[in-house]
């Protein structure tokens, strides 16, 4: 016990007389320039932390509508003056939780009943680069909403707004036109192709649909 | 003054034996068993809870007169470094016997638990009882009765009836997440996995309405996933088999058939099925009975009108995140919906 007593007192004079030598004049410059190094780095780490916190938001609630399905057009013949309209910006493209709620709905609205998981069957494709009805977002959501001949039917009141929206940002993933870091990642199933977020980014282009 | 004093301790001293008191009973309590699963568990618990309060106490008085004894040796003296041979011989018959003791005890439990765990083993018998199918949901449960009649076959949520002293085996699934169905009157846990069919069985001995809920975080409402196990006599039981097998009344009055037009022209569709009408889908819990479930919501909240109103328009105020949307109906449609659903007993 005593004999413990005095190694603590031995170890901590040690300590002391290392601390005195760190004060001596020589090693001041060092001391000074490594501090606030030290210090900005780890104020930088902590900063970083919290850099992620709110970049994605869930919001459970209905979102107002953003689309107005009159407002789509499929030309840019337009009757009277005034230019086309703004293309509108689907909120739903910027959350990954909204994309990957619009992959649930996907399979749970039976899309896959006739598009087959994007590669088309009854219905055309959707992950490819071809378009029949437009490939802008407020395109894609009147076709939900309208409907189209030859199949598509009418979810007008059957599904609600923020859930197209949704749906709208899953359907443009598909063919990649979403970023990386939003678009679905693999299934929880077996995959038949790749990821939605691994799919290469196709250059839309316009078509006319096949005939009946 | 003093009397004060004295009086506050004495309070606290009851309020706590009041609050240790309070757990007992309950729809919600592994200690207050209504079925054989339960009971072992609860013996098992009460066995292992008592030897180790024994044990825990004797410690501590172990703890406290050590140090007792150590304070009244005098500080200034020199410590002895070769104790007597007469005391060591006696401490290492003390360690010699409670390593044994502990031993004992460790293998008392080890057998305890392991006869607990083969009687809540799945029997052949029990195979031969009412077979239910429980498919665990982010955030509900979808309860299926299985029969070799396929008229009996159904479809309910949230809320399960069996008859009382008879095995339920029920095989559960997971539809997305793993979740854990546990009824602390009736069973212990056991885990719904998806892609796996796991199996349990419960017996109710008592009949009484039990409260279970998922055991395994699942999610944003994994707190408000709960369940009810309503266990009556086989006749009731039998007597509400048939009404949960018929097909949804057909509505009645005006109301009830504005309201289920409502239903079929609006969201509700999209997700919910009513026996006996078009709608079909599976996605959200079924609705042929709704009107006879005592809660909705996965047992967040009692069955009354006003709930089903405020649950329809903007069920995300209850249950932040569950996957029923807000509805933006007028309030004669609301009105004329809730009658709707209301009605189907």
């Amino acid at each position: 016990m005593l004999e413990e007593l005095s190694v603590f007192k031995r170890i901590s004079r040690a300590a002391a007389q290392r601390r005195d030598a760190c004060r001596a004049p020589g090693s001041v410059s060092l001391r000074l320039s490594a501090a606030p190094l030290r210090r900005c780095v780890s104020l930088l780490l902590c900063l970083l932390c919290f850099s992620a916190c709110k970049r994605e938001q869930r919001q459970f609630t209905t979102p107002p509508a953003t689309f107005k399905s009159y407002d789509v057009t499929m030309s840019d013949i337009r009757p009277g003056v005034g230019g086309l309209p703004m293309p509108v910006q689907n909120p739903a493209d910027q959350h990954a939780f909204d994309t990957n709620e619009g992959k649930r709905l996907f399979t749970q609205y039976n899309c896959s009943g006739c598009h087959f998981n994007g590669g088309g069957g009854i219905g055309p494709p959707l992950m490819d680069e071809k378009w029949i009805y437009g490939d802008r977002p407020e395109n894609i959501y009147s076709t939900i909403v309208e409907g189209r001949p030859n199949g598509m039917p009418s979810f007008r009141q059957k599904i609600p707004d923020g859930q197209v929206q949704q749906l709208v940002a899953y359907v443009r993933s598909m063919s990649g036109q979403l970023r990386k870091d939003v678009a679905p990642t693999r299934n929880d199933s077996m995959n038949a192709r790749r990821s939605e977020q691994r799919t290469e980014r196709k250059t839309p282009q316009q078509t006319t649909a096949p005939p009946q | 003054m003093i009397e004060t004093t004295r009086t506050i301790p004495r309070l606290i001293a009851t309020l706590a034996v009041a609050l240790c008191v309070s757990s007992c009973g309950g729809i919600q309590n592994a200690i207050n068993p209504a079925g054989p699963n339960a009971a072992n568990i609860s013996r098992l618990w009460w066995l292992m809870f008592i030897v180790c309060s024994i044990v825990f106490v004797l410690v501590m008085i172990a703890v406290l007169l050590s140090l007792r004894k150590r304070t009244t040796e005098a500080a200034d003296r020199v410590p002895i470094i070769e104790p007597p041979a007469e005391s060591e011989r006696r401490r290492r018959n003390v360690v010699i016997s409670l390593t044994t003791i502990t031993i004992v005890i460790l293998f008392v439990f080890l057998i305890a638990s392991y006869s607990s765990g083969r009687s809540l083993r799945l029997n052949d018998p029990m195979r031969n009882g009412l077979s239910i199918e429980l498919t665990g949901h982010q955030w509900w449960w979808e309860v299926r009765y299985n029969d070799v009649d396929a008229s009996n076959i159904f479809t309910t949520a949230n809320e399960i009836h069996i008859p009382v002293g008879v095995p339920v085996l029920f095989s559960l699934r997971g539809a997305d997440v793993i979740h854990s169905f546990w009824v602390p009157n009736l069973a212990g846990k056991k885990d719904l996995i998806p892609g796996k069919i796991n199996t349990i069985w419960i017996q109710a001995d008592k009949p009484g309405v039990y409260r279970g809920q998922c055991a395994e975080y699942c999610g944003l409402q994994h707190a408000k996933m709960a369940l009810w196990i309503v266990a009556e006599p086989q006749e009731q039981f039998n007597a509400w088999r048939q009404n949960q097998t018929q097909e949804a009344v057909a509505a009645a009055s005006d109301a009830q058939k504005r309201g289920q037009q409502v239903f079929f022209s609006s969201t509700c569709v999209m997700c919910h099925a009513i026996n006996g009408t078009p709608a079909g889908s599976n996605i959200g819990p079924n609705l042929t009975h709704v009107g006879s479930r005592h809660m909705i919501g996965a047992a967040t909240l009692a069955n009354t009108r006003d709930h089903l109103a405020q649950w329809i328009k903007d069920s995300q105020t209850f249950k932040p995140g569950n996957k029923m949307p807000q509805n933006n109906l007028s309030d004669a449609d609301l009105q004329a919906l809730v009658e709707y659903l209301q009605s189907l007993q």
